[in-house]
Order: structure tokens, then sequence, then C-alpha cells
């Protein structure tokens, strides 16, 4: 299967502050009450954007100024919680193509490499000055630079970093892993031979 | 055995890896693949529109816990969307040829429930579901991964995923546990020194005079958590409890293919010598009965301790961190947790729904009454463990109590079934997150702690010291 190379992703950025955001508040269960995955990025972050009563709060993704933005910018430790690939799901559909933040929890990371979203790491003062350019400027086009790992915005830049595995599968086009997995099927036969646990009941 | 010594991690890593995939990654070999109807419906899907099949339904297993009403048994469900869930994998299993354990088998139930229950967790082995609780498996010595739904897929395909080794963080817990304190106790008390991301990258094996002394409940508590302090996996040795446990459940080897199979798992334990990344212990006797205050699993006391106060914090950070959680639990700085008023009670979940737990709480509330105006409900986690309970007259006890007693599933856990907490209710949960929003309302504020906390915060109303209240020495 031939995937997109992504080497970069260029376009408006959005910070959403917080350390820990878990995937409840990514994407609240209720709306996982779904055969599909369509139709999940109007629910991103749904609980955060509208109170109780469903007045909206003016959660900085809802901001007009803000629209259409690609790249997210968070704190550290987001994503933690479930396993539900929803939350990553939930982002891609409401159109971010990368996410910066200071680190991500390990299956929030793994979910979204495989839909070919970027997750980088960044320091938090660096975090701050992208957040603090856009602020300034909320159509500032922002780089993620998968490939020189460095984020790009109005001629300034700050350094990135991924895990090598990710970074290889996404510039190289490998990011959807089901491709290669399918080839090594005479291994996986192989291997499975030799565990008695997983031959068929006689 | 091998020359140089090796943990149980490491081997199993090493027996289940097919080759090494073109970015670094490992394709690994998932020997048994346990599916639910909130991430498995996408999976099968995409495996349609690629015009795959399932490559070993035999090892792929299902149930249905996370939607499933627990005060309604009859179909269709009054919620049009839980029972399409329902048939969907209802469905996808009989067209894949996946062994369903429907409610219609008696042996429905929370997944990492029902794995353990039916013998199918073994030591020695690779796991994965799609649920970041799959490392309660763990507990039997096997590697257990929580996966998204593109790995769902992945799995359902090719029996493998492509996945980076872990480091190795071996916690040893020595010592006898004081009474009143329990497993859940020990977990909530690691991921208090830990915080919620100190895991990230590891696999965690838990070991010491504590964990040989556990039951395998008691080791599934512990292992079940690992996730909330970021370790994606966490595991036990298997030893002679495990064996204990495994003999005679309806997918364990039997005859002489038991034996060949004990004398495999003993030789997947760690060897002495082997490498640790990183090694931490910690005194049973310094855990005390713990529970959470704030909106993460690593934000926990133990019960006589105060509420932080962020101006005594020692970073912005968790000045900010102690602020947002004291503003959503609308606690006050510096009081005493134990008082706090509740509304509700929780018995129930992967992490505290088991015949143990039940068993536990009965013995303690027999003859005792839920306060006025607390919601009380408990929710086995397998209609296996439902029955075991009604043959004991468990659930008799704790109705007389004033708790409702319900059929197997998630529950409260993450409502997405009816029980929910109504608007900023508190509630007393044996659950494993107390992350906002979490039980089913926006506002809704969860307290996690033990099973035997939370009937003693059931009975008096506030959280409480079980060891008081229930008068335990
Ligand atoms: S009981 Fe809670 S944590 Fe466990 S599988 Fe169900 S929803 Fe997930």
């Amino acid at each position: 299967m031939a995937l997109e190379k992504i080497t970069q992703v260029a376009g408006k950025a959005v910070f959403v502050p917080g350390n820990d955001i878990d995937t409840d508040r990514i994407i609240p269960a209720r709306f996982m009450k779904c055969v599909t995955f369509d139709g999940l990025g109007e629910f991103l972050f749904f609980d955060v954007r509208h109170t109780p009563e469903g007045v909206p709060t003016g959660h900085p993704i809802d901001k007009p100024e803000h629209k259409g933005a690609k790249i997210l910018l968070s704190g550290a430790n987001f994503g933690c919680g479930s396993s539900r690939e929803h939350a990553p799901q939930a982002i891609h559909k409401a159109g971010f193509r990368a996410i910066v933040a200071e680190n991500f929890a390990e299956i929030f990371f793994g979910n979204s490499t495989t839909l070919g979203i970027p997750c980088v790491n960044a320091s938090r003062e660096d975090i701050a000055k992208v957040a603090a350019a856009i602020e300034k400027n909320p159509s500032l086009e922002v780089v993620v630079d998968v490939e020189k790992l460095e984020v790009r915005f109005g001629g300034e830049s700050i350094k990135v970093t991924q895990r090598d595995s990710a970074r290889d599968a996404l510039v190289n086009g490998r990011w959807d892993a089901i491709g290669e997995l399918l080839d090594g099927k005479p291994q996986v036969l192989e291997t499975a031979a030799k565990l008695p646990y997983l031959a068929p009941a006689a | 055995m091998s020359a140089q010594p090796k943990s149980l991690f490491q081997k199993v890593w090493e027996a289940h890896s097919v080759r090494k995939l073109a970015n670094g990654q490992t394709q690994l070999l998932i020997g048994t693949h346990l599916i639910h109807e909130v991430t498995s419906p996408q999976a099968f899907g995409m495996l349609r529109d690629l015009g795959l099949k399932v490559l070993m339904p035999h090892r792929t297993f299902a149930t249905v816990d996370h939607i499933v009403p627990t005060n309604e048994l009859v179909e269709p469900y009054k919620d049009p969307l839980a029972q399409a869930m329902m048939d969907e994998l209802r469905k996808n299993c009989a067209q894949f040829g996946v062994t369903f354990f429907d409610r219609a088998t008696g042996k429905q139930g929370i997944v990492h429930i029902v794995g353990p229950e039916q013998g199918i967790t073994q030591p020695g082995t690779t796991i994965a579901c799609g649920d970041s609780h799959t490392s309660t498996h763990g507990a039997f010595g096997a590697i257990a991964f929580g996966i998204g739904t593109s790995q769902v897929r992945d799995v359902l395909a090719t029996q493998t995923m492509a996945l980076a080794p872990l480091k190795v963080r071996r916690i040893e817990v020595n010592g006898k546990l004081r009474p009143g304190v329990y497993a859940k106790d020990v977990i909530l008390h690691i991921i208090r020194l830990t915080g919620v991301n100190g895991g990230t990258g590891y696999a965690y094996e838990y070991a010491g005079s504590t964990f040989d002394g556990f039951t395998m409940e008691e080791r599934m508590t512990v292992c079940n958590m690992s996730i909330e302090g970021g370790a994606r996996v966490g595991y036990v040795n298997p030893d002679e409890t495990t064996f204990a446990y495994l003999k005679g459940r309806p997918y364990s080897p039997k005859g002489a293919a038991w034996d060949e199979a004990v004398a495999r798992w003993k030789a997947y334990a760690s060897d002495p010598g082997c490498h640790y990344d990183d090694v931490m212990k910690i005194d049973a006797a310094d855990i005390a009965p713990t529970v959470t205050w704030g909106i993460n699993p690593g934000q926990g006391i133990s019960i006589n301790e105060t509420i932080p106060d962020p101006a005594k914090a020692t970073s912005a950070d968790e000045k900010a961190g102690i602020e947002e959680a004291l503003a959503y639990m609308k606690l006050p700085a510096g009081a005493p947790i134990k008082g706090t008023k509740i509304n509700v009670a929780f018995l129930g979940s992967c992490t505290n729904g088991r015949l143990s737990d039940f068993r536990e709480v009965a013995k303690f509330i027999k003859g005792k009454k839920v306060a006025p105006g607390v919601r009380a409900i408990a929710v086995p986690g397998s209609q296996i463990v439902a029955l075991q309970c009604e043959k004991e007259g468990i659930d008799k006890v704790l109705a007389e109590a004033g708790f409702e007693w319900r059929a197997a599933g998630c529950s409260m856990c993450l409502a997405m079934n009816p029980d929910k907490l109504i608007g900023d209710e508190l509630c007393a949960s044996s659950s494993n997150r107390n992350f906002k929003g979490r039980q089913g309302s926006i506002t809704g504020r969860t307290v996690l702690m033990s099973p035997v906390m939370v009937a003693a915060a059931a009975v008096t109303g506030q959280v409480a010291d079980a060891r008081e209240v229930f008068s335990v020495n």
C-alpha cells in the first residue's frame, strides 16, 4: 500500500494549554457509541468547549481566528488515559494534522502515528514561543518539519524531537503498518508454530 | 536456561518476535486477542474495506461490557445506539468466526475479568485488547497491551502488531500490608509516587514478598492500573498461585498438556540477576488506605492526610495542577479529605469487580445500612462473578445494606450505559479513573479508593477510614 510520505505539515496552529489532557477530555466516552469514526470531529474537547448547559465556552479551537488550524499545540503528557483511537480520530477529523506537545502518553502516540498524525515533542519554553507568535498573528503559517525535526514560524524556528521509528515511518510513508505486517505472514505462521498455546484446539 | 539471565518481558518478547520491520520496530506475534463492542466495530469495518479475514479466529475472543446496560436484560435495549453496537459485534463475530461470550452464554463480563476467568489468560503469552486496562492480564505473567482500533485491525488481520520494545522497571513491594490496606491502595500508592506519566516507556514487573503473598485477584487489581501510572504493561512472574488459579479453567490445558504447560510457564519467569532498566522499592508497612482528591489517579493521599494546598506547591506546575483539580473537585485546600460528603458509592469495574472484592465488602457491611441520601450500586464484573456472589448470598447482604445489585458490565466506571453521575455528584468509586467527566456527568466528581473504603463511605455518607468505621485492627 502506497502511503503519503509525511515530511512536513504546514498551516495555522492553535494552542490548547494544560498538562495531562486525557482521552476522556479529548473525546468524552458518550460519543464513542458509534460503529464508525465518521463525525467524531465535532465532539473534540466537547465538554471543555461547552458548559453543562451547552453554551460555548470560547475554547481556543472555537475562536474564529483559529478556524481551519492544522496544528495543535499543548502541554505535557498529552493523550493520557484510555486506548481509544477515537481520540486521535476526533483530532484528525477536526482537521488537525500534527500535534506539538511537551510529551505524549504512549498509546495515544502510537495511535496517532498509525493515522499519520506526527506528534513531536518540544520544550515548554519553545511551545510558549510558538503560542505567543500565533496569539499575535493567528493566521501565521506554522510548519512542523518532521524530516528536519523543527517547527518554523514567522522567520523563527524551534527544535523538536520524535522517536526514530515514528519519524522514519512518517517520512517514508510507512506510518500505517498493515501492508508490511501482511507481508510477514509466512514468518508469522513459523513463529506461531513454535508456541503450543496457539495451536487450534484438537 | 540460557546463559544470559533475562526478564520475563524479554523472554516473552523474543518468543513472539516475528521479524524486524523497516522502521526498526518489531513485528510482534499476539497470541491472544480480546475484543469488545466499543473499539472493534471500526476495525472490522476496515477489514471489510481491505477484503481481509481474521487470521486466527480461534485466538480471538469477544465479550460485551462497556455499553451493556446493567439494569436491563431484555433486548432491544432502550438505547438504540447501545443496541446497534451489540448487533454489530454479534454480526462481526458470526461473520469472522470469533468466539463471543454473549450474555446468553452466562460467561459475559468485563473483558479483563472474562479472560482470566475462562483460563484464556496464560503465562508467557502476548495479549492485546483495544482497551488500556489490558495490563490486568499481566498478573499471570503475560505481556498484555492496550491498543487502538487500527492495531485491533492489524491483530485481527495478521495476529501481529508493530511495536518497539519497552524498558523494564521492577517495582518491589516487601512486607505485610497493614490491616485495612488492600491491593488497590498499593497501586494508588505507587502511582502517587511515580506520577501519571512516570511509567511512560516502561513495562512494570511487580515483585517482592507482598506480591508473592497476593492472590491472583489482588495481582490483577495492581496490574490493571499500571496504565494510570503511564506504563502500558505490568506483570507479575508466574508462580504456584498462578498455576493453582488456572488449573481446571475452561481454556486451561488438560492432562499431560497441563504439566507441559506449567513447565513452560515456569521457564518464562524472570531469571535471578537479570537486567532491569530501573528498580523501585517500597515497604508495605508505609502504605495506608489511599484515596484520590483530584482529577487524575496520581493525585492521591492517605486517608489521614489533608487535601494539598496550592500555596505549598514546590513548582508552578504543581501549583497549577492542584488549583485546577481543586476547582473541579470543589474541595477546600488544606482540609482533611476524611469527612468529604459523598452522593454516590460505586462498587465494580475491571479493577475491583471480582468475587474477592464483593466478599470482602459483604464481610464488613453485613448488618449496616447505606447512609440516607446516598445512591449505592454494586456491579459484578462478570456473570460468573454475579452468580457466585448470589450463591454465597453476597447480593442479599449488599441489597439489605442498601446497595442496588446489578448485572455484569463496566457500568459507572465510564458511564457509557445508563449508570451516570448527575450534576456535580461526588462518587466514592472502586474504579480506576477520576478524570473530569469520567463517570458520565461533565461536572461529576470521582474519589478512587478500595472497595472496603467505598463501603465505609457508603455507610457514613462521607469519605471515611474503613478501619474506624468497621473496627478493623
Ligand atoms: S471497567 Fe472501566 S476501565 Fe475497565 S474495561 Fe470497563 S470501562 Fe474500561
